[in-house]
């Protein structure tokens, strides 16, 4: 079962994790993004390409469903002007064993980093605004994934 | 030839440019997303600000991330787009 939400809205990570534990298996796995408190950082702005990005996000979790064998993938991204501490992304697979869960939520977020139509805006307390660049880090996280698993 | 093309920008290109969107007549000899940026470079210096570091660009052709070599052929949609940053 995969479940993909892109929304304005906040979500209940908690719950969303609950309902894929409640697939079964022995094993859930989850990670949350949450805009990160740099100094002097009011807010984040969080455009994306609506046409484009619900199937990006479900190709994704496609390819993780083919490389392990999962219960169930959630992945939800929030859009618009979110604040410090705001929760913008959880990614949660459900498996029968650990290795498969971590290793497929691990992959979904390095794929949804480098491939996924979101763009992050920075609004800083002197009202500046700067668009985050990639990370090289990044780029090479989802590379690594090549011929993985 | 693609015909009608409809341009979509995203981020700083789109608040560079200052506008969401265009759609133009692809003309005759150009079939591929590179070509396309260099025609509307030599057509519009505003174009030519935006997208002078093309390595600072990235395309999607009706919604599928390609790269610059990428043939037109008759798609319906390109998006030009800085490197994704989401997560």
């Amino acid at each position: 079962m995969i479940t993909i939400s892109v929304s304005q809205k906040d979500f209940d990570s908690g719950a969303e994790i609950r309902k894929i534990a409640d697939l079964g298996g022995g094993a859930v796995a989850s990670f949350t993004g949450q805009v990160r408190g740099d100094a002097d950082l009011v807010a984040l702005e969080l455009e994306h390409y609506p046409a484009m990005t619900e199937q990006a996000l479900r190709t994704i979790a496609d390819d993780a469903a083919e490389k392990w064998a999962l219960h169930g993938i959630t992945i939800i991204h929030r859009v618009g002007r979110l604040q410090v501490n705001d929760q913008i992304v959880l990614v949660c697979t459900g498996s029968d064993h650990r290795q498969a869960a971590i290793s497929a939520c691990s992959f979904i977020m390095d794929k949804l980093k480098t491939v996924a139509p979101f763009w992050k805006k920075e609004i800083w307390k002197d009202g500046s605004e700067t668009w985050v660049e990639e990370r090289q880090s990044d780029l090479d996280a989802a590379a690594e994934w090549k011929g993985r698993a | 030839m693609a015909g009608e093309l409809d341009i979509v920008y995203f981020a700083w290109v789109k608040e560079r440019l200052g506008r969401p969107e265009d759609r133009i007549a692809v003309p005759d000899g150009v079939s591929t997303v590179g070509g396309l940026i260099d025609y509307l470079c030599q057509q519009d210096a505003s174009y030519d600000q935006v997208f002078a570091d093309r390595s600072r660009l990235r395309f999607a052709l009706d919604q599928q991330l390609v790269h610059a070599d990428a043939k037109l052929d008759n798609s319906r949609e390109l998006a030009i787009f800085p490197p994704v940053t989401g997560g």
